[in-house]
């Protein structure tokens, strides 16, 4: 009946079928790769920029100019000097002087002592190589020829410097003991706050989840309050705390807050929610049958809670602590508040950068610290791919049971934990409602009188909530059009594969990096999309791509539980792909939309570090003027800005909330069964 | 891997030989599917007549839902053409082929009521409105949920999601209607009732229909033809009674019903050797002293009246052609039948497995430890190349 006949199993060489693009595929690419182009402009070239800047050496060669002196009668012996010579002669310029930035220049008439503007002695100047630069007054010279100048012309020469690549930046940052020491400040502050708002964050975490206690919704929402507000303002209620005049200075035994205590303190408070949100998404997916099971065995709590609790949230733990690490070592405003004397790296850019105009260095700070805040983030992210293969969907959820001592111990904890956060932010409440702390504690709200003070007045409040909506409504849109395309678009997985690495960038570039690479990128005359700089718009474009990670996973997450077939059923069916977008997809995801808006908002609202290198006098923001207030010394106005946004951002929480319950009520009656 | 004898068997068999009304609707030529150095289909050819009823069979990750996804062109196939109504559709994206789908999940917009989902693909098609509600009306009739119009898909019962995926994917009347899995995410019973209606909807409509399934049953009473499908090729293409009744090889014979298997060896071209004894087979092509498969499906062995047995220990000596003594060492009871292991020296450890009708049993008084004479007819008892058990 049969004989056994051989098959061949290899692929036959030939041509491979090549798909013809419909449409919509050709349309869905199209959108993909303008938005693509959008992360290009904004993410890529601006990084790009600042990195070649940070290995870009300007120096003033003297070698390469060369002088002729006449005598007082305007004659001229023929006896050529170069610049090196002369410098050698008189010592005038040491090495350091002569490596400038891109602006510096240098004057010539230092070079002859007896140099006087009035005398009739004549001088001749020229660059001895083509590519040479100096300039009479404001005009450029870079030919080799001899220009002949009046003393009182020479006096208006100024050499300017040639730009080469190397590694010099770095050398000089590292052999200046003032800027690398901010290294060892930064990962130490860091390690120390990651520790402990780790600690504080997994106990709340635990309590509010495993425990019994009473009240657990309001210090679930005590604890995300800090999300609210930015990073700079427990910085100040520190300062009414324990700073000179504070309430509770005795309480330092004599340390100062301005240094690493307040700003360890601080960065508790404001990397908290964090930690907490991903340490309670560990502990509540915890699987009860493995509590069973170690019940059965007559396992101690103590020794169930090391071999069930811990290993089953050990991935939340270690990420939260990346995140709490990549907080706290970007940080800005906190530092910048509070530091005093103790440096760390997100302000020396600022210090390089607005401080001292040395952008070369603000770039090779900004490399420096980009490091460890990229490795966090790649820790971070292998740490999740992983946790997501622990779900299994059989678990059931742990239910815990009441203890009244242990359930008493938790909720003083709690208590003690909130009481630290509403304190904070009471004490800049309170700060920023009397008069004049400590002397006159009269009831007043002079200080909520903005346009008195420096930072931009009440229109800064105003530009912000413009910024915070003009980002939640553009950065929404791009955002969750851009992982539509990404996700469910056919074919073309190398530029898919790029689109998801472009989108996971700015996670890891840290907000001051993001703002001074946009400064190199944005402020130069030759790009043509320098006209938005100083604008409104360089500000959403950099709130949008400073914050488009976070929204981005939202909207993959939400993208991934469709199911994958619609597309397909939209296609049998001839329907354009748009249409099923807008039919099906943004409807079924609109709760996630929601999320991501308010997500942007809030972050717009509360963001220093990016944008406080790009706003103009006509674009201040609240976040700023808090920064700015502070600076001047208007310590309370600062606290009641601060409050500002914290107001606005918990009013657009709840408007947020009400929004979407209504819209879901509405769209969403598919829901309930 | 075990290699198994495949297509090369199936190309003697002429494709056309139950081919219901005549045309060539679909026509599948030297497709080869490969992802990375996983090659899923292997040179498959594959002619689905207008009208009929086809269905893909096999175990999962055989290719079967690959082929199904070439055909729609939502996988394109790595080489090969496909052929629809004498068109080329090879490289066309599924916008620009014509076919109507139903997935295992149904894939039915959650947010849009059942009536707004059949008429997702009746819009911009140039129907006006009412065209487009009366079109819906009478699918909604067709499948017998006229009264659920305004419900979403998650208020109604697995079993009628289905419909609706069913009546969505009719609605423009397309040459070719492909169902992935769709009766696999129902319970039993329902899916039995569902089996029925999905047939004698397709015979209503005439729809050209490919249906895949891992499901045996499924398939053999829902098909006009079979492929069965196995590692990346095709295993044997027929009716549902030429596969289950000749099977082209012993994968096919196992993968659908049960099937005894003997080790044998083959002796003449009509008979098999299974231990001493020599037994009366289909003809086949095996070399004489070959080692194969002597296979026969339960049912298919008849049971005989116990004779006074001439020897006590019981062999494979033929009283009567191909007639052996064995004994019953265990009977399973399973409703409407008996299933017997049947045990003889000459089949080593291995049973034969018959099922015998309650009436036979009664009737031979047959009970467990006894023996009894059984026969197993030349007709259906079959040879097949000799592979390891896995």
């Amino acid at each position: 009946m049969t004989t056994h006949s051989t098959i061949t199993h290899e692929l036959p060489a030939g041509p491979v079928v090549k798909g013809k693009l419909s449409r919509d595929d050709i349309i869905m690419r199209a959108c993909m790769g303008v938005i693509a182009l959008y992360l290009v402009l904004t993410l890529a070239f601006p990084l790009y920029t600042m990195l070649s800047k940070s290995f870009s050496i300007y120096r003033v060669d003297l070698s390469q100019y060369e002088f002729q002196v006449s005598n007082e009668n305007g004659q001229f012996d023929g006896t050529i000097v170069t610049g090196a010579e002369l410098n050698a002669k008189t010592g005038v310029y040491t090495a350091t002087d002569l490596s400038t930035s891109a602006d510096g220049r240098i004057a010539v008439t230092k070079f002859f002592p007896d140099f006087s503007f009035r005398s009739p002695v004549l001088y001749q100047i020229r660059n001895a190589v083509p590519g040479g630069r100096f300039l009479v007054g404001s005009t450029l010279h870079n030919d080799t020829n001899w220009l002949e100048l009046n003393s009182n012309d020479f006096r208006r020469v100024q050499l300017r410097p040639v730009k080469s690549t190397g590694l010099a930046n770095f050398v000089n940052y590292f052999s200046t003991p003032a800027l690398f020491n901010s290294i060892k400040n930064s990962i130490w502050i860091s390690v120390l706050s990651t520790i402990v708002t780790v600690s504080l964050a997994f106990w709340f975490a635990y309590a509010l989840n495993r425990s019994c206690m009473r009240f657990k919704g309001i210090f679930r929402l005590i604890a995300m309050a800090p999300i609210l507000v930015p990073s700079l303002l427990p910085g100040i209620a520190l300062v009414y705390l324990f700073g000179n005049q504070g309430m509770l200075r005795e309480l330092l035994f004599g340390h100062s807050i301005y240094g690493p205590i307040g700003i360890v303190i601080g960065s508790i408070f404001f990397t908290f929610p964090h930690a907490f949100l991903i340490i309670s998404t560990a502990l509540a997916i915890s699987d009860s049958r493995l509590y069973e099971a170690a019940t059965s065995l007559r396992a101690t709590p103590w020794r169930t809670f090391w071999t069930v609790t811990i290993p089953g949230a050990r991935y939340g733990l270690i990420s939260a602590a990346f995140v709490v690490f990549n907080l706290v070592i970007t940080d800005f405003g906190l530092p910048k508040v509070i530091g005093g004397q103790f440096n760390v790296l997100a302000v020396d850019i600022y210090k390089q950068v607005i401080g001292q105009q040395n952008f070369e260095m603000g770039a090779v700070v900004s490399v420096v610290l980009v490091i460890p805040a990229i490795l966090a983030f790649a820790i971070d992210r292998m740490v999740q791919s992983k946790q997501v293969a622990s779900l299994s969907a059989r678990s059931v959820p742990y239910q815990p049971s009441p203890n009244a001592k242990m359930d008493r111990i938790f909720f003083a904890y709690c208590t003690l934990v909130g009481v630290f956060i509403v304190g904070l932010l009471a004490v800049c409440q309170f700060a920023a409602l009397i008069k004049f702390w400590p002397y006159d504690l009269s009831f007043s709200l002079n200080n909520y009188q903005f346009d008195k003070m420096d930072g931009g007045g009440w229109s800064s409040y105003f530009n912000s909530i413009k910024l915070g909506l003009l980002t939640a409504v553009a950065g929404t849109c791009i955002v969750f059009f851009g992982a539509y395309l990404v996700e469910k678009s056919n074919g073309f997985k190398t530029g898919r594969a790029l689109f998801q690495m472009l989108a996971m960038l700015p996670m890891a570039i840290p907000g001051m990096v993001l703002g001074l690479a946009y400064i190199f990128f944005f402020n130069n005359p030759s790009n043509p999309l320098s006209v938005i700089y100083g604008t409104m718009a360089i500000l959403v474009i950099c709130s949008v791509t400073h914050f488009y990670t976070v929204s981005h996973l939202t909207a993959v997450t939400a993208l991934k539980q469709m199911d994958r077939e619609f597309e397909s059923v939209s296609a049998s069916l001839k329907q354009p792909t748009l249409k099923l977008f807008s039919r099906v997809t943004v409807p079924v995801c609109l709760p996630s939309v929601l999320d991501i808006s308010i997500y942007l908002f809030v972050n717009a609202m509360t963001t220093v570090s990016a944008v406080v290198f790009l706003y103009s006098p006509s674009t201040t923001l609240a976040s700023i003027a808090v920064l700015n207030m502070d600076d001047a010394g208007d310590i309370a106005p600062a606290a009641a800005m601060g409050m500002m946004i914290f107001y606005t951002n918990a009013a657009a929480r709840i408007i947020h909330l009400i929004a979407s319950r209504g819209i879901l009520k509405r769209t969403q009656a598919w829901r309930s069964r | 891997m075990v290699l198994l004898p495949g297509k090369a068997k199936f190309k003697d068999i002429p494709v056309n030989q139950s081919n219901p009304s005549g045309a060539v609707y679909l026509c599948i030529e030297d497709l080869w599917k490969s992802f990375g150095s996983f090659v899923a289909l292997k040179d498959i050819s594959l002619n689905i007549y207008e009208s009929e009823f086809v269905c893909f069979l096999g175990p999962s990750g055989c290719g079967k839902t690959t082929l199904l996804r070439a055909i729609a062109g939502l996988d394109l196939q790595t080489m090969g053409a496909v052929l629809q109504d004498g068109k080329d559709i090879s490289n066309l994206p599924p916008s620009e082929r014509d076919f109507g789908i139903v997935f295992q999940s149904y894939a039915l917009f959650p947010n849009l009521t059942i009536e707004k989902n059949i008429a997702f693909g009746l819009e911009n098609t140039g129907r006006s409105k009412s065209e487009t509600a009366a079109r819906v009306a009478e699918l909604l009739e067709l499948v017998g949920l006229s009264d659920q119009s305004r419900k979403y898909p998650a208020q109604l019962s697995g079993g009628q999601q289905q419909r609706i995926a069913l009546a969505r994917a009719i609605a423009t009347k397309p040459g070719l209607l492909l169902l992935d899995e769709p009766l696999s995410a129902l319970d039993a019973k329902v899916r039995v009732h569902l089996r029925h209606e999905i047939k004698e909807l397709q015979r209503k409509l005439g729809v050209t229909t490919v249906m895949v399934t891992h499901d045996q049953e499924e398939a053999l009473s829902m098909a006009d033809r079979i492929v069965v499908m196995n590692h990346g090729v095709i295993e044997q293409v027929g009716t549902p009674t030429e596969i289950y009744r000749e099977p082209a090889s012993l994968f096919v014979a196992d993968f659908i019903g049960e099937m005894n298997q003997l080790k044998a060896t083959a002796a003449a071209h009509d008979s098999v050797s299974i231990g001493d004894a020599s037994l009366k087979s289909q003809t086949h092509t095996f070399a004489s002293g070959d080692t194969i498969i002597a296979a026969i499906r339960p049912e298919d062995v008849i049971p005989h009246a116990h004779e006074a047995s001439s020897s006590d220990a019981p062999g494979l000596q033929d009283a009567q052609e191909n007639t052996f003594e064995v004994m019953i060492a265990e009977m399973e009871y399973l409703g409407s039948f008996w299933r017997c292991r049947l045990q003889n020296a000459g089949f080593g450890d291995t049973e034969l497995i018959a099922d015998f009708s309650i009436n036979a049993v009664r009737r031979l008084n047959l009970s467990e430890n006894s023996t009894m004479l059984v026969e197993l007819p030349q007709d259906r008892l079959m040879a097949f190349d000799y592979v390891e058990a896995p």
